[in-house]
């Protein structure tokens, strides 16, 4: 009986705080503080939505959906249609990535399945490094050693590849593979080959993980700018060849931005730069949506 | 052992040696670039490229004192803005909010990263330049500030939920009120990894160019106040590089050396910090 008296009396002592006591001990303005920094963030990121929406407007009304099939960029008769730029943007991305995702994977399966362990640390703290490299100097090499190498000819993609390494490395390294581990033991105990159970086994099990870093990749290689715009060529052509000058997206922000000559032009500029974010707005989604159902595969196969 | 077996093995063994060659590839890049730099970058670096301003067209010599001075400038700015917004906006997600606030908030900070830098560097301009009628050093810290603003709330929220649940329990029952755990217990507990998590947005975005295109612009003189266009390293190098002149490509190249530098020791400094010891002290 007593036992059960004393449990009411206790709650009311730890449960009514009250606000103003909760205010005096800070918590509610510590709260109110750091919650208002937080909401700066989402904020921010409405605000650029909106600013990038209504900036563009002009533009957007005047040619529609035809500034997306036009081949015409024309500062002088204000004539502005993004088409070379979309075809320039989504060529240079494709070579990166077909020139960085076997590199990658590959690197990323010897990283995480057959390295040491003392080995795979330090490699890793390398390839974190190269990452870091900022893309005014993968542009700064381009354009000294590739350029010149290829003489007329240009390939943009080529200087990209290298700092996305990681980033395929990065997420399939934490979101499948490892998980397999046990598999593959089994695997190799069965008697496959070590590549046979890596191949057969770590891999599709990763592969909506793979897919996932691929999609973040790319969603990088779109925006880059710098070292694209020191390469490319900066030439607004739709050409078949690999090899002849070009211009993306976010080159021809970078070169005609500050020179805009009208409010137009500085508005078709603001529209690309909003098809650009909505580009990587997309497979960002996807990538991540990807990544994270394969960690849930992953830990739900851990746990069985 | 059967031809069938052997020709497993082979395929194997060739296959594992293919993934050792790419991840070695990856790496010697690193070391390429950055033999490179010094092969054409270290005769340019002396005394005057770090004290002196460009010299005029067609006159040799010169630094980028300017560009320094200006990259150190935008670098205060940035992190003025980007660090108390991230660190408080963790604290925030980690130890106040409820999760559909965290999701909104975490969706948005995702969202923000993962917009090309050029792209920030038009919001700037729309944001501060357009107002300000001219391109200042205000509207570059601005666009670098943004860009550090997610990756500092997300890695210090990572390092924040990782204090262990028991740090916290026993902060609370010694009678600690919740902004006294987490400013005397968690944050102290977590400090290397927040001071990492810094370091590293600091390291991504000291080497970032496009967004100061148009928003810090250029400068071939100082800069004084925060409100005239400046110089910095990145657009530096850019300049220099697509410039037609020999000696500036020389510039361009000792450029690129001082700004990797300086971005690989804070990157190494960043991790030596985190395994220094163990993000949490075993009390």
């Amino acid at each position: 009986m007593a036992a059960t008296t004393t449990v009411p009396s206790a709650s009311p002592i730890s449960g009514s705080r009250s606000f103003l006591r909760r205010l005096c001990d800070g918590d509610e303005i510590a709260r109110l503080i750091t919650f208002l920094f937080a909401a700066s963030v989402v904020l921010v990121t409405l605000l650029l939505i909106l600013e990038l929406w209504h900036s563009s407007a002009l533009a957007r009304h005047k040619f529609g959906l035809q500034f997306f099939f036009t081949r015409v960029w024309d500062p002088i008769a204000e004539q502005f249609g993004a088409l070379p730029f979309i075809y320039g943007t989504l060529v240079t991305a494709t070579t990166a990535l077909v020139l960085a995702v076997p590199l990658g994977i590959g690197a990323a399966i010897f990283l995480a399945e057959l390295a040491p362990a003392r080995l795979s640390d330090g490699l890793e703290f390398f390839i974190d490094l190269l990452a870091a490299v900022p893309s005014v100097i993968y542009g700064l090499l381009g354009m000294f050693i590739v350029v010149p190498l290829m003489r007329d000819y240009v390939q943009p993609g080529l200087k990209k590849t290298l700092g996305f390494l990681p980033l395929f490395s990065g997420p399939a390294y934490g979101v499948g593979f490892l998980t397999a581990g046990i598999v593959l033991a089994i695997m190799v105990s069965l008697g496959a080959t070590r590549w046979e159970s890596t191949w057969k086994v770590v891999v599709p099990f990763a592969r909506t993980g793979i897919l996932g870093s691929i999609f973040l990749a790319l969603a990088r290689a779109l925006g880059e700018t710098m070292a694209v715009t020191m390469v490319i060529g900066n030439t607004p052509t739709i050409s078949s060849s690999l090899f002849s000058p070009g211009y993306s997206i976010a080159a021809v922000i970078a070169n005609e931005f500050t020179e805009a000559t009208g409010d137009l032009h500085l508005q078709a500029l603001i529209e690309l730069g909003l098809v650009l974010f909505l580009l990587t707005f997309l497979l960002n989604g996807v990538a991540r949506l990807l990544i994270v159902v394969t960690s849930q595969r992953g830990g739900g196969t851990a746990l069985a | 052992m059967s031809p069938r077996l052997r020709w497993r093995k082979f395929v194997s063994g060739l296959m594992l040696t293919m993934t050792g060659v790419c991840a070695l590839v990856a790496v010697s890049v690193l070391f390429f670039i950055l033999g490179y730099l010094v092969y054409h970058g270290g005769r340019s670096i002396n005394w005057d490229f770090f004290t002196k301003l460009p010299a005029p067209v067609g006159e040799s010599g010169g630094g980028m004192a300017n560009a320094i001075v200006g990259s150190a400038k935008l670098l205060l700015l940035a992190s003025l803005l980007g660090v108390p917004i991230g660190f408080l906006g963790a604290i925030y997600l980690a130890e106040f909010s409820g999760s559909r606030v965290a999701f909104v908030v975490r969706y948005a900070a995702d969202l923000l990263n993962g917009v090309p830098s050029i792209v920030i560097g038009i919001f700037a301009y729309a944001l501060v330049v357009l107002p300000f009628k001219h391109f200042s050093t205000l509207a570059g810290g601005f666009a670098l500030g943004l860009m550090m603003i997610p990756i500092t709330l997300r890695s210090t929220e990572d390092f924040l939920l990782a204090v262990p649940r028991a740090l916290r329990e026993a902060a609370m029952a010694l009678g600690a009120s919740k902004w006294k755990t987490i400013a005397t217990v968690i944050v102290p507990a977590a400090y290397r990894g927040i001071l990492t998590a810094i370091l590293l947005a600091f390291a991504r975005v000291a080497g970032e160019t496009a967004p100061l295109l148009f928003t810090a612009l250029g400068n071939r003189f100082w800069s004084p106040g925060w409100n005239q266009p400046t110089a910095s390293l990145p657009v530096a190098i850019f300049n220099y590089a697509v410039a037609p002149y020999e000696d500036w490509h020389r510039q361009a190249w000792a450029g690129g050396l001082v700004l990797l530098a300086l971005i690989l020791v804070i990157n190494i400094v960043a991790r030596a910090i985190l395994a220094r010891g163990v993000a949490v002290p075993r009390a």
